[in-house]
């Protein structure tokens, strides 16, 4: 076994110093925006839930593809509810393009802001196609705002399709802990995905 | 399940600004370990319009729904089975004033048909103005590897930015 000797000078030789705690390193950056949670659909069930949303964001997205189980008819629309209010106190509007003119028109006292027709079916027209689509909700902890939420999603089936602004409100000053996203009819497919991300202020 | 990751959720995997005009912007070697793309473009043009095609692919396997303000009215329309996904759907671009555009790919590393949201904004001051919305789908399961920015005639300008950002 070696004998190592240790001194004051044989430790401090040939030793970089630094002026800052880095100490070289670059510094940490901290992402501004979060992936929070991912919820695959299951094949059973036409409802998402992100529950226990961290209180430490500025604001929340959700991205998604989506489709559904009901085999007829073409599309249809994705509901938002949250913190479990299901009361009919949610108002949305939407303006969209069907691919050959421009419509706009509003869900008034519904129990979900409506986004509409932004789920595809699984009619065998359109094998493999899918709704998507981006919903922001800005200031989701504020307790002295209703929320505001906007979305932006479409679908295309070659021949078929719609591409749809959607705004909506949550009438509540509370701070929104859970959302809840749910299909008109039928249950989401394996290959539908939301994703909630959080954005720092 | 709370997902911390010790890199950004947003991620920019390349920049490209051009030093001289050019017809084409690509970007090329995509790696799959993201959930979607966006990509921001943003520039002024000689003519023409922009399009988007993933993998090279010039077969007619895409398809756009578009809802449309021209300054003057809404308006929607659709093109289907198509060599591309247009950016614009307006008259031209503007020498002077810059474009901006964005597209977000949903899934684009997966198994699915792939679905993107498109953006245009065109203000050239009282002429060929557009902002638009657009849904475009490419008819392939492919995971995609190469994205193509071109235009129909002319080049995107000197300074024009494209950026490439990976999503989670």
């Amino acid at each position: 076994m070696a004998v190592t000797k240790l001194s004051n000078s044989g430790i401090k030789t040939g030793v970089l110093k630094y002026d800052s705690m880095l100490a070289g390193n670059a510094p940490f950056d901290p992402a501004a925006t979060w992936l929070i949670q991912r919820v695959n659909g299951t094949g059973s069930s036409g409802v998402i839930t992100f529950s226990n949303i961290p209180q430490t964001y500025q604001h929340l997205q959700i991205r998604f593809i989506a489709k559904n189980s009901t085999t007829t008819s073409v599309a249809d629309h994705l509901y938002l509810q949250a913190n479990g209010l299901t009361t009919s106190t949610y108002y949305s509007h939407f303006m969209y393009g069907s691919g050959t003119a421009a419509f706009a028109g509003n869900f008034m006292t519904q129990p979900q802001v409506t986004i509409r027709d932004a789920i595809y079916r699984s009619n065998a027209t359109y094998p493999n196609m899918f709704g998507v689509g981006i919903i922001d909700i800005h200031d989701y902890t504020n307790t002295s705002k209703l929320k505001t939420v906007r979305a932006f999603t479409g679908r295309d089936g070659n021949g078929d399709g719609v591409v749809t602004l959607s705004s909506g409100v949550y009438p509540a000053t509370s701070a929104i802990t859970s959302l809840t996203l749910s299909s008109a009819t039928g249950n989401f497919t394996t290959t539908t995905s939301f994703a909630l991300y959080g954005f720092k202020g | 399940m709370i997902v911390l990751p010790d890199t950004s959720t947003e991620v920019a995997i390349a920049t490209t600004t051009l030093s001289s005009a050019a017809s084409t912007i690509t970007f090329s070697s995509i790696p799959s370990t993201y959930t979607d793309l966006r990509i921001v473009l943003t520039g002024t043009s000689s003519s023409g319009s922009p399009f988007i095609r993933f993998n090279s692919d010039t077969g007619t396997n895409y398809s756009y729904t578009v809802l449309r303000g021209d300054g003057t009215s809404a308006s929607s329309s659709r093109e289907s089975t198509l060599d591309k996904i247009w950016l614009s759907f307006g008259a031209g671009p503007s020498a002077g004033n810059p474009d901006f555009f964005t597209v977000d790919v949903f899934s684009y590393a997966g198994s699915t048909n792939k679905t993107c949201l498109t953006t245009s904004s065109m203000n050239h001051n009282g002429t060929d103005e557009e902002v638009a919305r657009n849904v475009g789908l490419w008819r392939s399961t492919s995971a995609i590897t190469t994205i193509t920015l071109s235009r129909n005639v002319g080049n995107f300008n000197t300074g024009t930015t494209a950026t490439l950002y990976g999503i989670l």
